[in-house]
């Protein structure tokens, strides 16, 4: 069969594949993602899974980019279907001039034609059926075939694969045989039956050098072992459960003392979120450095005791990989929808330091921050990344460690500094920078004091008196003017012309807003950047925003939790701030980025021209 | 007041512990409870434990919730650190302690609605993971800091102080504990000293979660005619089972027990405790002999009183999770990060 060569896509296209979830098809999508990495294609992987263990659609989205961009592309050029209940709507989603490849063993008549699509039937069953046995071989190897196809359809190195199923597979080196079978099953028939390559194709490249593809659950997890974290406590929810899996994968590796045995951390499944913060609270309390791993509801249910943890100034830190809300929402879907609930996280003038991870590097990075910062303040850190951060595996350059680094336990007195002074006052502002000292429980009585939510003095004192309350709560509000100087500042990036526009964004927003402002420089609109990175924002982010007549604030919620955020906190007018929304649950593409922004911006040029 | 300090002045002549201290540098603040709180007694008693193990006090952490017998906290031990939680959260927070140091001595109080309503759950998961800790609930069955509502440990016809009757079943502890398979089980009555101290001695010495239930009468809200829980009551139907003697590692066995009638279980620092078995036929190793004699009891409106419930120590979470002797807080941090190079090797799987 001929195929009309479509327009030279080479390193830059997307391929997605649909598929029924349980079925083993995450193999050969992670195979496949790898391969072209491995290349030094850069490249994006994007899950789309069902919250279901098996039997429900699922996607994945492979995107290859010369340009090294980090988000979802939103096209697809190539559709491998092989989940004839979504056939129509994966057929409706290829860009004119793309191919759909679906499984061509049983008849579709029923397959809707579209002219602008080329249709590829690879009859993958029928192909394992007749080398494999056993129903359950049968069905994974369909599974791994199809990357056969895909190698030769888009110009995959073999090799490459061959190479990673022997490091995937290497204490069962039988099942490199089987998969690299199918694979090849796939491959000579795609072969013997189109024009292969297709115009969508991979080039190798040089561009993965000192890179990683890795998730931000991971990363997130690696940077708690290096913070010297040693107690996490946990409720299982997607889509955190993976950093508290990694946690304690990398523990095995890592912190199990080769001499006794013995284990330097300790992971407490907790009966709910209620009790995971408690343990956190607890543990830190008492001076380890200890973390929890949670989603939406999670958050809600810690609330309570965020509350004391701020108001009796206890360190404690807390991932939330934030997921589709309200109420259980969609738990496999992501959003930037928690900003409000972490930020004024509990009940009363409660406030917290939030931080906002943009990739897998920066979580890795900031949960040694968050450790550093909640211990140096004596208050709880949220880390806030989400799913598309915590679960898909992004190429991010190579994480580096300083064998430097020496955690900042903050203000704990010791027994050789408990006994030069004469007094210990847990909550009196010694250095004028609303810190306290603090003291850890077993190290000397004279360090004693009683830690409450209800009110107390500077002394550390049971009150309800006015004067002694309002003390202690300025105090606080003065921790967190300090706190502002000390978080992660706000990234700026100035256009290469003047402007008095600009973009802010906010965590996963990065990726899309990075490339929709290479878009748009390619058309001659000029944006300022400016990407917040925590909460309390730096007076930066202040001086940025009044800065810009316009400032398009970019965020993955339906209710602008950010743009609120920066009304409430900063003294910008409210006008200078418009909101772009995106809340569909899936990651946000640069398209919708440069569209929202040229609609407002150039309402009568033809976005479609400007776009491309 | 809490914030008010007592005089330091002690008499010279006070006795002392092994280290050389008095009862008084066992108190805490002064108590801001009811006078004649049931409460008051648990805290002198507590005090009396204390001193009397020579533990130094701030190698003990106080832990509580929400109410008035989570505020006693304050009421003793000063020089040792205390946590007061959030209500019925207690468990989690001390969980949490004891997993960042296992050396020091935790000692949780809590009450039956701290316990047994909001912090069911977490009370429950305590006993699972067999945390190390004594956990005292001063259970007088009705909420006293909102004014004498019933709480999950009201017995079925008591009244309450404007004259409704509790009519739904409540909630024991104690049956509730062995039931979960907590390994110290015991009731008691704060108006019981004798009892109640060295019941207090043996469950700080007890290696896993130890549970101590007394009933504590409120004598604002619930020592009333018609209460179950009214100090009047308790005396009357109130029936020790099983006595236990505490007696240190060091120490000899001083009583004479009739034959038979001693019981000695010797706790992992050498300590023993010495059961005195007040009803002959009552087994308080085997958890089903012991909630049937108790619900036996309870049929017939009586509290047994005692350590119910004493097994071998089962496995905390220290031993599940071969964490080091070293506490978890006090390993250095050269010991914790993997450095750099390691670093490198990790990310190899990520190429």
């Amino acid at each position: 069969m001929s195929i009309t060569r479509a327009k030279d896509r080479v390193n830059d296209f997307v391929v997605k594949i649909a598929t029924v979830n349980g079925t083993g098809s995450a193999s050969a999508n992670g195979l496949l993602l790898k391969s072209i990495f491995r290349s030094g294609v850069p490249v994006v992987g994007k899950n789309y899974f069902p919250s279901n263990i098996q039997g429900l659609p699922t996607w994945y989205e492979i995107r290859v980019t010369r340009e090294g961009h980090r988000a979802r592309s939103g096209r697809v050029d190539l559709m491998v279907a092989l989940n004839p209940e979504t056939y129509a709507r994966d057929l409706k989603d290829v860009a004119s001039g793309g191919f759909f490849v679906y499984d061509s063993t049983w008849p579709r008549p029923a397959l809707e034609k579209r002219d602008d699509v080329t249709v590829l039937g690879v009859p993958l069953a029928r192909l394992c059926n007749e080398n494999f046995e056993g129903v359950r071989t049968r069905i994974l190897m369909k599974n791994i075939c199809y990357a056969g196809v895909l190698a030769a359809l888009c110009s995959i190195d073999l090799q490459i694969m061959r190479g990673l199923l022997g490091e995937i597979y290497a204490k069962k080196p039988k099942l490199v045989d089987s998969n690299m079978k199918a694979i090849q099953l796939g491959y000579d028939y795609a072969h013997a039956n189109f024009d292969c390559p297709l115009g969508l194709r991979v080039e190798k490249m040089d561009s993965t050098r000192d890179h990683v593809m890795i998730d931000g659950n991971t990363a997130a997890a690696l940077g708690c072992v290096y913070a010297g974290a040693t107690v996490g406590a946990w409720y299982p929810i997607t889509p955190s459960t993976s950093l508290m899996d990694a946690y304690k994968g990398f523990c095995e590796k890592l912190r199990v003392d080769p001499a006794t045995g013995r284990k330097n951390y300790l992971m407490i499944q907790a009966e709910d979120e209620l009790a995971s913060i408690g343990m956190v609270v607890g543990a830190s309390w008492n001076g380890a450095r200890a973390f929890t791993a949670t989603s939406g509801p999670g958050i809600s249910l810690m609330q309570e005791f965020l509350g004391l943890a701020y108001y009796a100034e206890v360190p404690a830190v807390v991932f939330d990989v934030q997921r589709v809300g309200p109420s259980t929402g969609m738990p496999t879907r992501t959003q930037q929808c928690d900003i409000h609930s972490a930020a004024y996280a509990s009940h009363g003038d409660t406030r917290q330091v939030c931080l906002y991870p943009a990739s897998p590097e920066e979580c890795f990075e900031f949960a040694v921050t968050a450790f550093d910062l909640a211990e140096r303040l004596q208050t709880p850190v949220l880390v806030l990344s989400d799913l598309d951060i915590g679960m898909n595996d992004w190429m991010c350059p190579q994480f580096r460690w300083d064998d430097g680094y020496r955690p900042d336990r903050g203000k704990v007195l010791d027994a050789e500094q408990l006994a030069k002074i004469d007094r210990f006052w847990r909550y009196y502002d010694h250095d004028a920078d609303g810190i306290p000292y603090r003291t850890l429980p077993g190290v000397a009585a004279k360090g004693a004091y009683f830690a409450r939510g209800s009110g107390h003095n500077q002394y550390g004192g049971y009150t309800e008196d006015s004067t002694e309350y309002q003390i202690v709560v300025d105090r606080l509000r003065k921790k967190w003017m300090t706190a502002a100087h000390w978080v992660p500042r706000a990234v700026i990036e100035p256009a290469e012309q003047t402007t008095d526009i600009a973009i802010v964004s906010v965590g996963s927003g990065d990726a899309a807003v990075r490339e929709a402002l290479a878009r748009l420089r390619a058309y001659g609109v000029h944006l300022d950047y400016l990407r917040v990175r925590a909460f309390p924002f730096g007076e930066e982010v202040q001086r940025f925003l009044a800065g810009h007549r316009l400032n398009f604030v970019v965020e993955q919620n339906r209710d602008a939790q950010l743009r609120t955020l920066l009304m409430m906190e900063t003294s910008v007018e409210r006008a200078r701030l418009r909101s772009i929304l995106h809340y569909n649950g899936m990651p946000m593409p640069a398209s919708y980025v440069t569209e929202g922004i040229l609609a407002v911006i150039a309402p009568d040029r033809p976005a479609a021209r400007l776009v491309g | 007041m809490t914030f008010m300090s007592k005089p330091k002045v002690a008499h010279p002549d006070l006795p002392r512990n092994a280290l050389g201290l008095t009862r008084r540098d066992y108190e805490g603040a002064n108590s801001t409870l009811c006078a004649g709180c049931g409460h008051d007694s648990i805290t002198a008693a507590v005090i009396e434990a204390c001193w009397a193990n020579a533990v130094e006090p701030h190698t003990v952490v106080k832990l509580s919730g929400i109410g008035c017998s989570s505020k006693t906290t304050a009421y003793f031990l000063s020089g040792a650190h205390g946590f007061n939680s959030v209500h019925g959260r207690m468990p989690s927070i001390a969980t949490g302690a004891n997993a960042a140091n296992r050396r020091l001595t935790y000692i949780g109080v809590s009450g039956d609605g701290d316990t047994l309503s909001i912090g069911l759950g977490q009370f429950c998961h305590a006993i699972r993971r067999n945390l190390n800790m004594l956990y005292i609930i001063e259970n007088n069955g009705v909420y006293g800091l909102t004014k004498g509502q019933f709480s999950a440990s009201a017995d079925v016809g008591s009244k309450a102080k404007r004259g409704e009757v509790n009519r739904q079943p409540p909630i024991d502890p104690v049956q509730l504990a062995i039931t979960l398979g907590a390994s110290f089980v015991a009731r008691s009555f704060s108006g019981d000293k004798a009892q109640l101290v060295p019941l207090l001695r043996a469950a700080m010495r007890h290696d896993g979660f130890s549970l101590i239930d007394v009933i504590s009468p409120c004598v604002t809200f619930n020592d009333h005619e018609g209460s179950t829980r009214s100090y009047a009551y308790a005396r009357e139907h109130y029936e020790e089972a099983v006595h236990a003697d505490f007696v240190p590692a060091a120490a000899e066995i001083a009583v004479d027990y009739a034959e038979g009638a001693a019981q000695t279980v010797t706790l992992h620092d050498g300590s023993r405790i010495v059961l005195r078995k007040v009803d002959a036929d009552y087994d308080p190793s085997d958890p089903g002999l012991a909630l049937d004699a108790i619900q036996q009891r309870m049929r017939r409106g009586e509290y047994l009183t005692g350590l119910l419930h004493v097994a071998h120590d089962a496995e905390d979470i220290h031993a599940l999770g071969s964490t080091p002797d070293t506490p978890l807080n006090a390993i250095p941090y050269e010991s914790l990060s993997p450095g750099g190079d390691a670093l490198r090797r990790v990310l190899e799987a990520y190429r």
